[in-house]
């Protein structure tokens, strides 16, 4: 187990999230649409999860939703465009973590998405992200910003102990 | 992301070691295998014991290489699927389409 400086001395990351935890923090990047920032969210998502002392498997998968997330928002919303920016927000709860991602594209109907298990589909190179993202964490919504673009919003409850 | 090719016989066994992501990973896979099937290369093991992560692009740049592959009258095999990718492949339904193996005598046998 990882620790922290807390006053002068080392004590368990359990117990700083415990210290933290009777209030809801967030850690909100505004990122340029650039896919090499990938890497730096995957970062600060897996700093988080270590944090919050999710296990190995599933602070992994939580990261690869996160990624495929912003991998969608940088290409598919917001085009490539380096003007445009990807508002990736992180609130830790005691019990979960959520994370939105916010693009300014032009938004796209979720209902539109085909499945990537049909049989037409199956070998098809693209068109698994979203459906992984659904896969494994607990909640997904995606919502229409009213100043345009699109908002994936995710969240993954801790296990209980 | 970085492959080394071994030969064994007429099969072309590529050890890949890093992350098949979006860029770099995808396009290294890609150039490869290609590469290869233009020297008429077509019996083709890839290796991904060493591969430590990958993303729906990389699972999706499986794909495409096995299409390729075959469609130039190949076969490709998958071999040593860790954990994670076996997982991701099977959620998807592509655990049966491609062939894998985790063992290397037996997926050359298969040839």
């Amino acid at each position: 187990m990882r620790a922290g400086i807390y006053g002068l001395k080392w004590v368990p990351k359990s117990y700083l999230y415990r210290r933290m935890n009777t209030t809801t923090n967030q850690v909100e990047v505004i990122i340029s649409s650039v896919l090499d920032n990938l890497d730096l969210i995957q970062i600060l998502t897996d700093s988080l999860t270590d944090f919050m002392s999710f296990d190995e498997d599933t602070a992994h998968w939580i990261g690869m939703s996160v990624r495929e997330s912003v991998t969608n928002a940088i290409q598919h919303g917001n085009k490539l465009d380096v003007n445009k920016k990807v508002d990736i927000c992180f609130e830790v709860q005691p019990d979960r973590i959520s994370i939105s991602v916010k693009d300014q594209g032009a938004g796209f109907c979720v209902d539109n998405i085909p499945s990537p298990l049909n049989a037409d589909n199956l070998l098809k190179p693209s068109g698994r992200g979203i459906f992984y993202i659904r896969t494994f964490m607990d909640k997904v919504e995606f919502r229409s910003l009213s100043q345009g673009g699109m908002e994936v919003y995710m969240m993954k409850k801790l296990s209980p102990n | 992301m970085k492959i080394e090719t071994r030969t064994v016989g007429d099969v072309k066994i590529l050890d890949c070691n890093g992350r098949i992501t979006l860029g770099e990973g995808t396009m290294v896979v890609r150039k490869t295998v290609l590469d290869l099937l233009k020297d008429n290369e077509k019996k083709i093991i890839l290796n991904l014991a060493e591969v430590n992560y990958i993303d729906s692009s990389g699972i999706g740049e499986l794909v495409s290489t096995y299409t390729t592959v075959t469609n130039s009258g190949g076969k490709l095999i998958l071999l040593n699927l860790t954990k994670k990718i076996q997982e991701l492949l099977a959620i998807t339904k592509l655990l049966t389409v491609f062939h894998v193996f985790d063992d290397e005598q037996v997926a050359l046998a298969s040839f």
